[in-house]
C-alpha cells in the first residue's frame, strides 16, 4: 500500500510540475514578446483563437497533434527502457516515405487491404530505422544519441537521393521534391467536414492506449520499465537487457513511422523530402507527458495547439517562431522543477561537498 | 577531370571545414570534461545570429564577432547551469538549447529587420587571401593550442580527470564542477566562432537555420577523430572535402559519384567509427554522468 501511495504522490507532483513548467514558459515567452515591442496578451489571444476557435482551427490543432502524440510515444517507450531517442525525425520520414511509395505505386488493391498495408509498411520501415540504434547499442555499446542523430541525416540524404535520382525505378517525382501522389485507396480518410483533419489522430489515440496497456499490463512492459530503472537489478531478475532495448527501440520507430504515414497518407497525399521537424518537439511532448502514454495525449494536444495557433500570432505582429522558444523554455522549466523536487538531496550533497573540501584543505 | 582539383577546390575544402573544426574543438573540450554537448548546433546558430546583429548595431565586424561569441557563451552557461548544477539530463538540456536558438534567432530576425528568412547585409571580417577569411587560419591555429592545453597543462589534465572519473577526481580535490563549467563555456565560445564564421566570415548576413546541422556533424567529427584535436582536424577536413567535392560535382556533368550520397559520408563513417568496426579509441568514461551519486 505504501509504494502505491508514493507512486500517486510522485505522479501528482509530475502533473503539477508539467503544468507549472508550461505556465512559467508562457510567462517567459510573454516577456520576450513585450521586449520585442508587441503586446503579449494580444499575441496569446491570437494563439488561442488560431488553435481552438472555429472548426478549421480545431482541425489544424488535431492535424498537428496526431504526429506529436505518436512522436511523444516514440520518445517515451525508448525513454522507459533507458534509451534517449533523438532519432524520431529520421524514423518518421523513413516510415512516411515507405508508406507513400507503397501508396503511389498503385497496386490496384481495395481500400480495406491497401490502406492497412501502407500503414504496416510505415510501421515496419520506421521500426527498422529504430531497431538499428537499439541493435548497435545492445551489441556494440554505441551510444544511441549519436547513432540516432547520424541515422536522421542518413535518412534525409537517402530519401533525397532516391527522390531526385531514382525516378526511373520508383514512383517519385523530382519536380515535386517528393513521391508521386498516393492513390485514393491508400489515403487516410478525412474525418471532419470542412477541414483537412484525417484519421491519423485516431491512430495516434489508439497507439497511446495500446502503449499504456503494454507498459503497465504486460510482462514485456514490466521488463521495459525494469531495465530503464536499473539495468543491473533487472539482469539479476533474469531480464535480457539487450533484447528489451532492441524491441523498445523498434516499437519507438514503428510509432514514429506511423506519424510519418499520417503526414504522407493523410495530410499531404505524398511524401516530401523536406523533414517536417516534429522530432525535437516530440521530445518535449514526451518530457511534459512524463513518458506516460495517456498523459502524452494531453501534452501532444498542447504542443499541437501551440503549432497550429502560432501562425495566427502574426496578426499581433509576433513571429510564429516564438513557439519554438516557448517549447525550449518548457523543457528547461521541466528540468528546473525536477531540481525543486530533489532540493533536499541536493542540499545534503552540497553540505557534504563543502565539508569534504574543508577536510581536504585542513589535511593539506 | 584534370581541372577538377584546383586551388578553388582546396579553398572550398578549407571553407567547409572551418565551421566544423571550430565546433568540434568545442565539442571535444566539453566531452573531455564529461558533458555531452548536443547543444553545439544551437550555440553555433546563436553565434551566427548575434555576430550579425552585433555587427549591425556597432558597424564593426570585430565587435560583432565579440557579441556573437559572448551570446554563444551565455547559451553554453545556461547549458552548464542546467546540466551541471541542476543535474538535468545533458541531452534534454542540449535539445532545449537547440530549440530556443532556432526559435529566438528566427523571431529576432523578424523583429529587428522586419522580414522573415534573412537579415540585412552587414560588414564582414577581412579575408587574408581570395576566398579565405581570417577566421580560417585562426581555426587551424587553435588545433595545437587546444591540444597543448588538454594534454600538457594541469588545467587540461584536470578537465580530463573530471570526464574520465568524476568521483575519483573529486576525491583527490579536483573541483569537477568548476572544470566542467570552464569546459562547457569554452565549447560555447568555439561553437560561436564557428557560427560567426558562417554569417560574418563566409557570408555577410544571417539566414534561418544557417548552421543546417553542422553542430551535429561536428559532434560526429569529435567521435570520428577519437576525441582529440588532431583527430578532429582530420575528420573535419575529410567532412569538409566531402561537402566541397559535392558542390563542385553538382556543377560537373557526368561526375561518377552521386553528390547526394557524398554528403552522407560523415554520417556513414561516424556510424562505422562509433560501432567499433574500426577500432577507434572510446570516449571519456564519465561522459554524461554526475560528480557524486547521491
Amino acid at each position: 500500500m505504501r509504494t502505491r501511495f508514493q507512486l500517486t504522490t510522485s505522479s501528482l507532483f509530475g502533473a503539477f510540475g508539467s503544468v507549472a513548467a508550461v505556465i512559467v514558459a508562457l510567462l517567459l515567452g510573454a516577456v520576450v514578446i513585450s521586449v520585442a515591442g508587441s503586446d503579449p496578451v494580444e499575441a496569446y489571444r491570437a494563439l488561442w483563437d488560431g488553435a481552438f476557435v472555429g472548426r478549421r482551427s480545431i482541425g489544424d490543432t488535431l492535424i498537428y497533434t496526431a504526429p506529436l502524440i505518436l512522436g511523444g510515444l516514440a520518445f517515451a517507450v525508448a525513454a522507459r527502457a533507458g534509451m534517449f531517442n533523438i532519432g524520431i525525425e529520421g524514423q518518421l520520414v523513413v516510415g512516411g516515405f515507405a508508406a507513400a511509395l507503397v501508396g503511389a505505386w498503385d497496386f490496384g488493391l481495395p481500400k480495406v487491404i491497401y490502406l492497412p498495408l501502407a500503414l504496416v509498411v510505415a510501421a515496419v520501415a520506421g521500426g527498422i530505422w529504430g531497431f538499428i540504434p537499439g541493435f548497435l547499442r545492445a551489441k556494440t555499446g554505441a551510444h544511441e544519441v549519436i547513432t540516432t542523430i547520424m541515422l536522421n541525416y542518413l535518412a534525409f540524404r537517402l530519401i533525397t537521393y532516391l527522390v531526385l535520382k531514382q525516378d526511373k525505378y520508383l514512383p517519385v517525382s523530382p519536380n515535386n521534391l517528393g513521391t508521386d501522389k498516393v492513390v485514393d485507396a491508400a489515403r487516410l480518410p478525412r474525418i471532419l467536414d470542412g477541414t483537412r483533419l484525417h484519421a491519423g489522430i485516431l491512430i495516434a489515440l489508439a497507439a497511446a492506449v495500446l502503449l499504456w496497456f503494454v507498459l503497465y499490463h504486460t510482462t514485456f512492459g514490466y521488463n521495459v520499465r525494469a531495465v530503464g530503472l536499473s539495468r543491473g537489478a533487472s539482469a539479476y531478475g533474469g531480464i535480457n537487457w539487450g533484447t528489451t532495448i532492441m524491441i523498445a527501440m523498434t516499437l519507438a520507430g514503428a510509432f514514429a513511422g506511423l506519424a510519418g504515414a499520417g503526414e504522407s497518407l493523410g495530410l499531404h497525399g505524398r511524401h516530401y523530402t523536406t523533414p517536417p521537424g516534429y522530432g525535437f518537439t516530440s521530445i518535449a511532448v514526451g518530457l511534459v507527458g512524463r513518458n506516460n502514454p495517456l498523459a502524452i495525449i494531453l501534452s501532444g494536444l498542447l504542443f499541437g495547439a501551440l503549432s497550429a495557433g502560432a501562425p495566427s500570432m502574426q496578426s499581433a505582429d509576433v513571429s510564429k517562431e516564438i513557439v519554438l522558444v516557448i517549447q525550449g523554455l518548457i523543457i528547461l522549466a521541466v528540468a528546473a522543477l525536477e531540481v525543486v523536487r530533489r532540493l533536499p538531496t541536493i542540499r545534503a550533497r552540497m553540505a557534504k561537498r563543502t565539508a569534504a573540501r574543508g577536510a581536504a584543505r585542513s589535511g593539506a | 577531370m584534370s581541372d577538377f582539383f584546383t586551388l578553388a577546390l582546396l579553398t572550398a575544402v578549407l571553407r567547409m571545414a572551418t565551421p566544423l573544426l571550430f565546433a568540434s574543438l568545442g565539442g571535444l573540450t566539453s566531452e573531455r570534461s564529461g558533458v555531452m554537448n548536443i547543444g553545439l548546433e544551437g550555440m553555433m546558430l546563436t553565434g551566427a545570429f548575434f555576430a550579425v546583429a552585433g555587427t549591425w548595431w556597432t558597424s564593426s565586424a570585430w565587435l560583432g564577432l565579440l557579441v556573437g561569441v559572448l551570446a554563444s557563451a551565455v547559451a553554453a552557461l545556461i547549458h552548464a547551469i542546467w546540466s551541471i548544477t541542476f543535474r538535468g539530463d545533458q541531452i534534454v538540456v542540449g535539445t532545449a538549447i537547440n530549440l530556443i536558438a532556432a526559435g529566438l534567432s528566427a523571431f529576432l530576425v523578424q523583429t529587428i529587420w522586419g522580414k522573415a528568412g534573412a537579415s540585412d547585409r552587414v560588414e564582414t571580417l577581412p579575408n587574408i587571401a581570395s576566398g579565405v577569411n581570417i577566421l580560417v587560419p585562426i581555426a587551424f591555429v587553435l588545433v595545437p593550442v587546444v591540444h597543448f592545453f588538454l594534454f600538457r597543462t594541469k588545467q587540461g589534465l584536470h578537465i580530463q580527470a573530471a570526464g574520465e572519473n568524476p568521483q575519483a577526481a573529486e576525491s583527490v580535490g579536483i573541483d569537477v564542477t568548476r572544470y566542467r563549467y570552464v569546459a562547457v563555456i569554452a565549447s560555447g565560445i568555439f561553437a560561436g566562432l564557428g557560427g560567426a564564421f558562417l554569417s560574418i566570415g563566409d557570408l555577410s548576413y544571417f539566414t534561418l537555420d544557417m548552421t543546417a546541422g553542422r553542430g551535429f556533424i561536428a559532434l560526429a567529427a569529435v567521435i570520428f577523430g577519437g576525441w582529440s584535436p588532431l583527430g578532429a582536424l582530420g575528420a573535419t577536413l575529410l567532412f569538409g572535402a566531402a561537402q566541397a567535392v559535392q558542390i563542385q560535382a553538382q556543377a560537373t556533368p557526368g561526375f561518377p559519384i552521386s553528390s547526394d550520397l557524398l554528403v552522407a559520408l560523415p554520417y556513414i563513417v561516424t556510424l562505422i567509427a562509433i560501432t567499433g568496426l574500426v577500432r577507434a579509441r572510446t570516449g571519456p568514461a564519465g561522459l554524461g554522468t554526475h560528480a557524486t551519486t547521491s
